[in-house]
């Protein structure tokens, strides 16, 4: 029986039950962030509990803390007091914290990766859905809610199910001006929002192992929206090369060990998956989402869908829903629309490379006189790291806003949020209702995407706005 | 959490689909750091217009949310199942549901009936027609029975999920009790821990 990736690593930390006990997982690395880990902590206290596992627990505040700049104070009582709470709860369970303004906090799914403390052939959890972001490693990666934090705090396990398996393999090469945000759209065009329900998908094919790691968070960040447990990436030669030398990564022999263990988180070449879809790489163009959840995708260059296309009544009440808060008419040219604000960031799109490409487009031109445009680094190391090559600078200049690290307006927890009937470009990964700020209304890009948008004030590819 | 054996009572027809956890109940909410008070939020979105179901007086005290398929995708917000007990719901019954917000429901004790759509669809047909309708949700027997129109479902839950929403069973008090079978697998482990990795003040050693 030839195990896929996802069967090694479900056998590499079961601990099976006797009859009538659930099967535990055991959790390797546990992240922690502000919004839903206050009741799991009261949890602990109540029952007289500590922290099982202190060093494998990391935290940071990332939701709600504001991007402005760091001299400006918290001043929702609300989301102070949460923040609060995180510092001394960490502080009460022994567990290390990067706050606001810490060289090291940022958004967990940004910082894990980078601090190399995501590594391959892990279980890591978080109470946020998306932690399949961390899949990109070829580790066991996904969301839980506050009862199962508290549950991975006290005993730094979670009772489980097997989940199945499906391949979503991506044939061909992309076309040029065509990105990893490009491709995870593609893919929530073919499985919708519940395609990968009560699945682990494991992403492969030349698509996928010419992507960076970046590119690979950013496909595997948005597996819970196609309804998937996780999503999962093979570890080749991209993922060692972008471990090595990181802090949380071993040197030396250590190094060499580490390795040839992780180069063990393959699935092997004749194993079977439950399901498998495949996807003509080749045939990927720039996407955006029109409507209200994020399988409603449709390419750059075409028009709003009509419910007439539904395939049953579901789906046709589903449209005509999103059509009306959306404000949008079947028909219109999405090159025709509008938007009045661009928000690149998030933990699917706030990494170097996604500031590289939105930069490079940034460098042509000037945002739209009627466009607010924001551009959050996912973390402190990122934003320092932009700095370094000068990508501030060229968003500035181009008026764009350079703000500081954090989840920012991708949910509306904070203070970046969208008014009552305003549109957004975002490179964000959830188009739902009111899910930037009461009323608003979103549209999922990829960053170049997003980038062109802001210069032209509707949607647009940067071929369109370059000089 | 209680034990629950059956949910009795009112079934208020939701006739969406793809209800995420965001409609449930919206982010303003989640800054909060209690676990109690989010029946006030729940739907707040859709709660201001006057037609919305929840806001019919036919439906008013009813303890069983019929849904469209995929209820409660998206963030791994538990605020949603705490918002949909909170304001008095103790079942819902959907075609789908997402899969951490079924797991989240499952640790307080809100019972996820996953019915056939058809089904969901004739359920929804009954009790709109006569909204006062007793529905009655059967954990032990693993039915849905509306009586008088003898209309009657079963459903499957895992043995586990039943077993612990039938004694009121807390996973963590459970899994403590394994605590052997975790030191033990503990003491083979080769994955790395953060020891070493961060100084005092959190900085990459």
């Amino acid at each position: 029986m030839s195990p896929t990736l996802y069967e090694k690593l479900w056998d590499a930390h079961v601990i099976e039950g006797e009859a009538g006990q659930s099967p535990l997982l055991y959790i390797d690395l546990h992240l922690v962030h502000e919004v839903t880990s206050p009741q799991a902590f009261d949890g602990l206290r109540l029952g007289g509990r500590r922290v099982r596992r202190p060093d494998r627990t990391l935290a940071t505040a990332d939701h709600n803390v504001p991007t402005d700049p760091l001299s400006v104070p918290v001043t929702d009582p609300i989301s102070k007091r949460q923040l609060e709470a995180l510092e001394e709860n960490c502080a009460e369970f022994g567990i290390t914290l990067f706050p606001r303004g810490h060289e090291n906090q940022g958004i967990v799914h940004v910082i894990g990766p980078e601090l190399g403390v995501t590594q391959p052939g892990m279980t890591i959890v978080c109470g946020d859905s998306h932690t399949s972001t961390h899949g990109a490693f070829g580790s066991l990666a996904f969301g839980i809610g506050t009862s199962e934090v508290e549950h991975v705090l006290a005993t730094q396990t979670l009772p489980q199910q097997k989940a199945k398996t499906m391949a979503v393999t991506v044939t061909g090469q992309l076309a040029p001006g065509v990105t990893a945000k490009d491709v995870a759209l593609s893919i929530m065009k073919r499985l919708g929002t519940g395609g990968g329900l009560g699945y682990v998908l494991e992403y492969r094919g030349e698509v996928i192992s010419a992507l960076s790691m970046e590119g690979r968070m950013t496909v595997c960040n948005m597996s819970i929206e196609a309804g998937a447990r996780a999503g999962l990436i093979a570890v080749d030669e991209t993922t060692i090369d972008y471990l090595r030398g990181r802090p949380g990564v071993p040197e030396g022999e250590a190094f060499d060990d580490a390795v040839g263990r992780w180069r063990t988180f393959v699935s092997d070449a004749d194993a079977t998956f439950d399901a498998e879809v495949v996807i003509d790489g080749s045939a990927i163009v720039p996407f955006l989402t029109w409507g209200t959840n994020p399988g409603q995708v449709v390419a750059l260059d075409g028009v709003v869908p009509s419910p007439d296309e539904a395939l049953d009544d579901d789906q046709r009440e589903a449209m005509t829903r999103a059509l009306t808060y959306m404000d949008l008419t079947p028909g219109t040219k999405l090159r025709d629309v509008p938007v009045d604000v661009v928000f690149i960031g998030s933990c699917t799109n706030s990494r170097i490379e996604d500031l590289r490409v939105a930069a490079e487009v940034a460098r042509d031109g000037h945002v739209a006189p009627s466009v607010r445009a924001l551009v959050v680094p996912g973390s402190h190391r990122v934003k320092s790291q932009a700095e370094a090559e000068g990508l501030d600078q060229i968003f500035v200049a181009a008026g764009f806003e350079w703000r500081e690290p954090g989840c920012s307006m991708c949910l509306g927890m904070n203070p970046d949020t969208l008014r009552p009937g305003q549109r957004c470009a975002s490179t964000s990964n959830r188009n739902f209702e009111g899910r930037q700020g009461r009323g608003g209304r979103t549209h999922l890009v990829s960053p170049a995407v997003a980038a062109a948008t802001a210069l032209k004030g509707s949607f647009a590819t940067p071929e369109e706005v370059r000089a | 959490m209680k034990p629950v054996h059956v949910i009795e009572g009112r079934a208020v027809p939701l006739e969406r689909s793809d209800v995420d956890t965001d409609q449930i109940i919206p982010s303003e909410w989640l800054k909060r750091v209690e676990r109690t008070g989010f029946g006030r939020g729940l739907f707040s979105e859709w709660r201001d217009d006057t037609n919305f179901v929840l806001n019919q007086p036919q439906y008013a005290g009813a303890t069983i949310l019929v849904a469209g398929p995929r209820f409660g995708t998206g963030s791994s917000r538990e605020h949603a199942v705490w918002a949909l007990m909170d304001y008095g719901f103790s079942a819902i019954i959907a075609p789908s549901f997402g899969d951490i917000f079924r797991n989240n429901a499952s640790k307080q004790g809100l019972v996820i009936v996953q019915l056939a759509h058809e089904d969901v669809n004739a359920l929804t047909a009954l009790v709109s027609e006569w909204p006062e309708r007793l529905v009655v949700v059967d954990v032990e027997q693993l039915v849905v029975e509306v009586p008088d129109a003898s209309w009657r479902r079963e459903f499957t839950l895992d043995p586990m999920t039943r077993e612990r929403l039938l004694n009121g069973w807390d996973d963590v008090s459970l899994t403590l009790l394994r605590d052997a079978a975790i030191t033990t697998y503990e003491a083979h482990s080769l994955a790395p821990t953060l020891t070493g990795v961060f100084d005092e003040a959190g900085r990459a050693n």
